[in-house]
């Protein structure tokens, strides 16, 4: 029996029992289709992840408490005014301390975040003031209470008027606008940019968070090829500022931007693996569903297999016959999943603004990991009818 | 020239202690085109022998050498041939795949045929219909057909393949006088083509047709008789 007589036959007794084979393929096209959509929206951020860090800034070297549970902070403005002056490939340097605030004036009040930052920022962020002008070196030594708001805190407390020159408060304590940022609008993974609030690092440090050490410092090399140099540079200042003995680990830690990504995508990948392996489960819980209605169909088939004993089919033709059809079944089923996860991939983008990305070597190893879920549960089946006896099998009724 | 030689053919089925004797110690010789009938009470063990010269089944003991060649040597594999070529099974119950026409339920055999007989599957499997007198009939399922019909079927689909026998267990068994006739004479006609005729009935009218009878009883061969002119060869 020829391969196309064996799938024009198995579609037909698929297609006898419409109902029975949508049921029995349900649990592939869910798991298939829920393995595509998890990987796809796992892929999707990452590559948001990505976008959104290389838009941070060029060239960027972050320097970060270490990482671990009693790791103690170490990381002061001296530091950062030593990187500045010894580090000859290091661009441009400032340490960052960030706090959630509502901030009170004009029209009303506003959650945001306020960013206590030293004037190389800008710099290392590439951006600029629209209106007004970034408080300086000397704001920072004076720890005058100046800020540069975004375009989102802006508009919000000040709708109608130029902020530049007004007052407001946060926590509690007045400051002056003294300029408003260039707007940059949301990054990729979808939140405001603009949302932000800037004073002085020294005001920060003292006003809003009561702790003289920096979350972290961010610097910029002095060009691309100089990336290793700083990073090293850096590394070597900082030993020596923190008095670290030649053997003791770093009290800090230095990255790249590339390790920055590497790093903040590893959580997503792993949750892309893990939400990837609970579909998978569920694919073989489908695989079940397909053995179990195909023993059904094999029981139900026994005066069939022995009529078809009886006229010369062999063991191998009867198991062929049912392996076909088991896989043609978690086949159909793993193609109706593709379909459906591509669409509902486009519906979350649409309609979610999620990204997802679906990649044909995907498609293809789902949809032959569909045939091989029907060929293994359908072994089985398919075994347990070729093994009939043909006299008892054409006795059954 | 003989196509059926059974020597000493035993079945036995044990269930623990107990032994039932299905067939025990049978020789038959039937030669090519006869037709003999083979009868004996309810459990004789006509079904029995029917399985074995049917290749569906293999003796306890004994030899069975059909067409020349010893079948005891046979593969599984090599036992579905045998039934795919050279036999063709007609039974009582007419054993045609539900919801599925005439046509391929005739064409079934073919498909199997390693031998590229498949080739105008469709063409031979119509002939086949067309000899049974059911040229009119290639695309009824069998619930749209009568019960003779349906045995003519069965019988077109055993022919399809140009078999050396025609093996019928009761193939009247289930059909009413005037089908019955019908059927038998569908079978002489056959036979008079030159295909080898084994049949098993309990009525002795039916039995009639053909030229030999060979009667069975405990799984032994008791009575054999031979009929030198058919009153029905006529018809
Ligand atoms: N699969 C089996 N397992 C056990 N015993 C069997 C089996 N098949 C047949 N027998 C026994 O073998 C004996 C012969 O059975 P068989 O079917 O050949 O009889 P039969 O002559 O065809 O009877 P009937 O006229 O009722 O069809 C019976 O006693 C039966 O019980
Ligand atoms: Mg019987």
């Amino acid at each position: 029996m020829n391969a196309s007589t064996l799938v024009r036959l198995s579609l037909r007794s698929i297609l006898r029992n419409r109902m029975r084979s949508l049921l029995t393929t349900l649990g592939i096209i869910i798991g298939v289709c829920s393995v595509i959509v998890m990987v796809a929206v796992g892929e999707g951020s990452q590559a948001s992840i990505r976008d959104n860090i290389s838009s941070m800034g060029t060239n960027l070297i972050m320097i970060m408490p270490p990482r671990g549970q009693n790791a103690a902070n170490r990381l002061v403005i001296e530091d950062v005014e030593k990187i500045r002056k010894e580090g000859v490939h290091v661009g441009a340097a400032s340490g960052v301390v960030r706090s959630a605030q509502a901030v009170v004036g004009g029209i009303g009040n506003w959650p945001t975040t306020v960013y206590g930052v030293e004037p190389d920022y800008l710099r290392i962020k590439e951006w600029t003031t629209g209106a007004g002008d970034f408080f300086t070196e000397r704001d920072v030594n004076l720890r005058a209470k100046k800020a540069v708001i975004g375009m989102t805190v802006a508009k919000q407390l000040f709708p109608d008027d130029d902020p530049v020159g007004k007052r407001f408060r946060i926590a509690n304590t007045p400051f002056e606008i003294v300029g408003v940022l260039e707007s940059k609008g949301s990054n990729a993974m979808g939140s405001d940019q603009d949302d932000i609030v800037m004073v002085p690092l020294s005001t920060a440090i003292s006003r809003l968070r009561r702790s003289r050490y920096l979350q972290s410092i961010e610097i910029s090399a002095a060009s691309e090829d100089r990336m290793d140099d700083a990073q090293a540079e850096v590394e070597d200042i900082l030993r020596e500022a923190h008095r670290l003995s030649p053997e003791a680990e770093n009290d800090f830690s230095v990255m790249n931007q590339a390790q920055i990504i590497e790093m903040a995508s590893s959580v997503a990948k792993t949750l892309t693996m893990l939400l990837g392996a609970i579909a998978g489960v569920s694919l073989l819980v489908g695989g079940i569903g397909i053995m179990n209605i195909m023993l059904v169909s094999v029981t139900e088939r026994t005066r069939e297999i022995g009529i078809r004993l009886s006229v010369g089919a062999r063991r191998r033709d009867i198991l062929r016959q049912f392996l076909t059809e088991s896989v043609v079944l978690s086949l159909s089923g793993g193609l109706i999943g593709i379909l459906l996860a591509v669409g509902l991939s486009h519906l979350l983008e649409s309609a979610f603004g999620l990204r997802a990305i679906i990649s044909p070597f995907f498609i293809l190893l789902s949809a032959g990991f569909a045939a091989a879920v029907g060929i293994f549960f359908g072994y089985y089946p398919a075994h347990k009818a070729s093994a009939m006896n043909p006299i008892d099998a054409l006795r059954a009724d | 020239m003989a196509v059926i030689e059974l020597t000493g053919i035993k079945r036995y089925y044990s269930f623990g202690e107990v032994t039932v004797k299905a067939l025990d110690g049978v020789d038959v010789t039937i030669d090519r085109t006869e037709f003999v009938a083979i009868m004996g009470a309810s459990g004789s063990g006509k079904s029995t022998l029917m399985n074995i010269i049917g290749c569906l089944d293999v003796p306890t003991a004994g030899t069975y050498v059909l067409d020349g060649m010893d079948t005891s040597g046979a593969t599984d594999d090599g036992l579905a041939d045998i039934r795919n070529k050279k036999i063709g099974f007609v039974f009582q119950g007419f054993n045609l795949l539900q919801k599925t026409t005439a046509l391929e339920n005739v064409e079934l055999p073919l498909l199997y045929d390693r031998a590229g007989g498949g080739k105008d599957a469709m063409k031979k499997a119509k002939e086949a219909l067309e000899r049974v007198g059911l040229g009119e009939r290639l695309h009824h399922i069998p619930n749209q057909l009568s019960g003779g019909q349906q045995q003519r079927v069965a019988i077109a689909r055993a022919l399809v393949t140009d078999p050396a026998i025609i093996i019928a267990d009761e193939p009247t068994g289930n059909l009413d006088t005037q089908m019955s006739n019908g059927i038998m004479s569908l079978f002489k006609e056959l036979n008079n083509a030159g295909i080898t005729i084994v049949m098993v009935t309990h009525e002795e009218d039916i039995a009639l047709w053909a030229r030999r009878k060979i009667v069975l009883r405990d799984g032994r061969v008791i009575r054999e008789e031979l009929r030198p002119a058919a009153p029905r060869e006529e018809v």
